[in-house]
């Protein structure tokens, strides 16, 4: 065990953890933020998705102890109010269906939109891949992300 | 108007009351259609039993609508009190929809509505709304003293033009609870509806994209410790004995013991399809320290009955379809004689592997069992049953047994067999304290209720002017005998013969999205486009023309067959049209066609393959479906887009194997499910506009896909496609 301070949405948390314990599992079973999902824990899936800084990462694959000083966003808290312009796309297209792969899929779109605010339809498709949806949802996430592209520009 | 009896089942059905702060209450069965079975009514005991639904008018006119059962992504907790709104006459921005309260006196029973939700409820959701509007506009003929047929209520504003008297539904709802429950009410025309037929948007959503706490997975307690299971390696291994001592001293482990799950006195359910009796259960602190456990936990394991192999799976199938069954599962006319007469004869095989359900979510459940009482919680959809196995299994009257529902991570139908429920009683049981078990990605795919594997055999007789004058199907399923014998083109072919088999495996099966449709519509869809080819007829036209054949003169006893020949052939022109099928069969697309009824529903679909590099890509798909009233496009087309891309997914890209009884695939390293790239481009739904009531929306628009792509698979490439999943047969999509 070990201890660590971590910057998670904003605050600093201390825990006393396992240094090879996933970020995952660090959100989920420590901090209470059950928001990130587990779906397979080989980074196949996308659902654990969190923020790393401004970068998108699997939570299943990132140990605790890798963490550092850099902070850690979740779903809880990509906005304040749940209007970050990917949240308002999503709630305009109507994305989900159960909705447990979502939360991977917003934090994934919406460090990609950061990176790449006017992404064409392949790059869109390339940047998502590694995100399943098994309901199926694909079209609709794809026009949720040109559509939370075009709130943040206009 | 349609006038609609409420006292058919009232005692049962309908029951009012007053809000303690003001306002009125009904209550009313959710999910329960007006004409129960005869079981149904004899297992109706008691006043109240039947009700699990409720409508609440607050004093200030808002209305909540409690809904018994939460959602497993169909988007019944939207699109069902949209029903009930649209009678009532209220304002949808008035609207709340409030998970029920679970297991209190009131509720007797939470049933998970399964693909038939909006069929079975929609008579009752609408007397319910009704019922409320006809007591709110009593309540309000009897304050301004005039005549209840001459008010109207529209928006949630009741209205008496001649007096000009008009009130809130607030300001009516106390007094509307102490009207009588009405004998009969007058349901809406469908013409009329302002709600029923307009885009809502999922009452989850702000939730959804936030993180909320809504799904199993995420129950946290005071006190609750995780557990974890360690099943079989293999299909036909069993527990032997574990070094558990070691693994007993990692940090945060509290315990690990073998469970036996279901010891042979146990009264088993339907739900506990694919139970494993003996497990391991490892209890610990943390997700991650069970799972560390789990990976340096030794078991022994012995052979317990046969292991399987895919390899034997299919030799097995294919010597079925070579013999003939007891009896046919249905004969019309004459079928040797056709084929003796037939000018030519096409007989083609179509195959398809298991399949693991692979919800997003794992499998998982809260349970907190002792001496005296068991308290659970989780994704299910068959908490009835689960709790009748509970009773028996924990030797537990029901009445202390507790189960509550949350919102589930997909189903596709694994969340029907419930031992995971039983499994986390048990060990909760042995621990005297409150636990979350927790699958395993790797658990969860490799002990399934898969879908099962199956082989089809066809074979079809043309005459010289190509007419299908015989038709002859032979199916067999691991566990699952396959045909729906009734269905088209059976009532289409004078010389019709159908023989199914079951195969015993021991490899867990059940019911996976659209059940048996899912592999036979894809097979029969091919293969009329290969028999229309031979036949030197357009696929849509060869269609059409069999359609019209069972319109006019159906062979069989008409009432046998299982489908609505015009309904059949309205979508297919209507898919047609859209699709403009005559006209676009060179713009450099591959085109395919498919129509399949399932659900009681309609389907017919176009696909274009975008072929202009060496692997296509689904470039577009337009979908008709008749499915009667469509209460929520927006939510029906979700559906829609989502049994397509489902059906081409697992199609295209995903199988379960087996060797030596072991589950090849444990994790999508390696178990191939289709993602963002390979998904169609565009999918446009149309919906027929018939009036009819509602029908299955969940299921019906994957089985056909299959059959489409194939189709377009040959035009792009010039093979036809026979095994599922295509990618094995070389042409690859994206």
């Amino acid at each position: 065990m070990a201890n660590f301070s971590l910057k998670v949405n904003g605050k600093t948390q201390e825990i006393d953890v396992d240094p090879s314990t996933p970020m995952l599992w660090v959100l989920r079973d420590h901090l209470k933020l059950v928001g990130t999902k587990f779906g397979c824990g080989i980074a196949q899936c996308g659902a654990c998705t969190v923020h790393l800084g401004d970068n998108a990462v699997r939570s299943c694959q990132l140990p605790v102890s890798a963490v550092g000083e850099q902070s850690i966003t979740t779903i809880e808290g990509l906005s304040e109010n749940g209007d970050h312009p990917v949240q308002k796309a999503w709630l305009e297209e109507d994305v989900y269906q159960c909705g447990y792969c979502q939360a991977g899929q917003i934090m994934n779109a919406s460090a990609f939109l950061k990176r790449n605010p006017n992404p064409t339809d392949t790059e869109i498709e390339d940047a998502m891949n590694g995100n399943i949806c098994r309901c199926g949802t694909y079209t609709r996430i794809k026009k949720a992300i040109k559509n939370a592209a075009s709130i943040s520009n206009a | 108007m349609t006038l609609i009896k409420t006292s058919y089942n009232r005692r049962s059905f309908l029951k009012s009351g007053a809000l303690a702060g003001g306002g009125m209450i009904l209550g009313f069965s959710w999910l329960a259609s007006c004409k129960p079975t005869p079981e149904q009514v004899n297992n109706m005991p008691k006043e109240w039993f039947n009700i699990n639904g409720f409508l609440k008018i607050g004093d200030n006119g808002m209305v909540t609508i409690m809904s018994p059962n939460p959602e497993i992504g169909q988007n019944v907790k939207t699109s069902m009190p949209m029903i009930i709104a649209d009678e009532l006459g209220v304002d949808w921005k008035d609207v709340i929809v409030e998970q029920a309260p679970l297991n209190t006196d009131i509720f007797q029973r939470q049933l998970a509505g399964g693909s038939q939700s909006i069929r079975a409820g929609w008579s009752g959701l609408r007397m319910a709304g009704a019922t409320a509007r006809h007591m709110l506009v009593a309540a309000a003929a009897d304050t301004w003293q005039v005549d209840a047929s001459e008010i109207t209520v529209d928006n949630g504003v009741i209205s008496h033009t001649a007096t000009n008297n008009s009130a809130g539904f607030g300001d009516m709802a106390s007094k509307a609870a102490t009207m009588s429950v009405p004998e009969e009410v007058q349901l809406k025309e469908t013409s009329d509806f302002n709600i029923i037929g307009t885009d809502k948007r999922n009452v989850d959503g702000p939730n959804l994209v936030t993180g909320k706490p809504l799904f199993g997975i995420d129950i946290q307690e005071e006190g609750m410790m995780i557990a974890m299971i360690v099943h079989p390696p293999a299909f036909g291994l069993t527990y032997k004995s574990m070094d558990a001592e070691t693994v007993k001293s990692m940090p945060g482990i509290k315990d690990v013991f073998p469970i036996d799950v279901y010891p042979d006195d146990v009264e088993k359910q339907w739900s506990d399809g694919g139970a494993i009796n003996k497990l391991v259960a490892i209890v610990g602190e943390t997700t991650w320290q069970c799972m560390q456990a789990k990976k340096a936990l030794k078991v022994e394991w012995e052979e317990s009955s046969v292991l399987e192999s895919t390899e034997g799976h299919d030799e097995a199938l294919t010597k079925l379809l070579n013999t003939s069954a007891k009896a046919p599962a249905r004969k019309d006319g004459d079928v040797a004689g056709a084929f003796k007469n037939a000018a030519q004869i096409i007989e083609r095989t179509y195959s398809a592997p298991f399949l693991a359900h692979n919800t997003m979510e794992p499998m998982n459940f809260f349970a907190d069992v002792n001496g005296e009482r068991a308290l659970l919680n989780g994704p299910i959809q068959t908490p009835e049953f689960l709790e009748k196995t509970l009773a028996s299994r924990l030797n537990l009257p029901v009445e202390k047994i507790d189960i509550k529902m949350t919102r589930m991570g997909g189903g596709f139908g694994r969340r029907l067999y419930g031992t995971f429920g039983v499994e986390a009683a048990v060990i909760s049981q042995k621990m005297q304290a409150p636990i979350k078990l927790v699958y395993t990605r790797e658990d969860d795919m490799t002990q399934g209720t898969y879908r099962p594997t199956y082989k089809v055999k066809y074979k079809a007789g043309l005459d010289n002017e190509g007419n299908l004058i015989a038709w002859h199907v032979k199916g067999a399923g691991s566990n699952d005998d396959l045909l729906f014998e009734n269905r088209f083109p059976a009532g289409a072919v004078d010389n019709y013969l159908a023989e199914k088999f079951s195969l015993e495996t021991n490899v867990t099966t059940g019911a996976w999205r659209a059940p048996r449709s899912n592999f036979v519509a894809g097979a029969e869809q091919a293969f009329i486009d290969e028999v229309a080819e031979a036949a030197g007829k357009d696929p849509i036209d060869f269609r059409l023309e069999l359609f019209d054949r069972a319109i006019k003169d159906p062979v069989g006893e008409p009432e046998k067959n299982d489908y609505d020949p015009e309904r059949y052939a309205g979508v297919l022109k209507l898919v047609k049209e859209k699709s403009d099928w005559n006209s676009s069969q060179n713009n450099g697309k591959s085109r395919g066609v498919s129509a399949y009824y399932c659900h009681n529903s309609y389907v017919a679909q176009v696909l274009d393959l975008n072929n202009d590099t060496d692997s296509p890509k689904v470039d577009k798909v337009w979908c008709a479906v008749d499915c009667g009233i469509v209460i929520n496009p927006m939510a029906a087309k979700n559906q829609i887009e989502g049994g397509i891309i489902d059906g081409i997914g697992h199609a295209t890209y995903s199988e379960m194997t087996f060797e030596n009884g072991q589950p090849q695939h444990k994790n999508f390293d390696t178990y191939r499910l289709i993602r963002h790239k390979e998904a169609p481009k565009e999918i446009e739904t149309f919906f027929v506009d018939n009036g009819i009531d509602p029908t299955g929306l969940g299921e019906p628009s994957l089985p056909p896909i299959v059959g489409a792509l194939a189709n377009a698979l040959y035009k792009a490439t010039g093979q036809r496609h026979y095994n599922q999943p295509f990618i094995t047969e070389k042409s690859v999509i994206g």
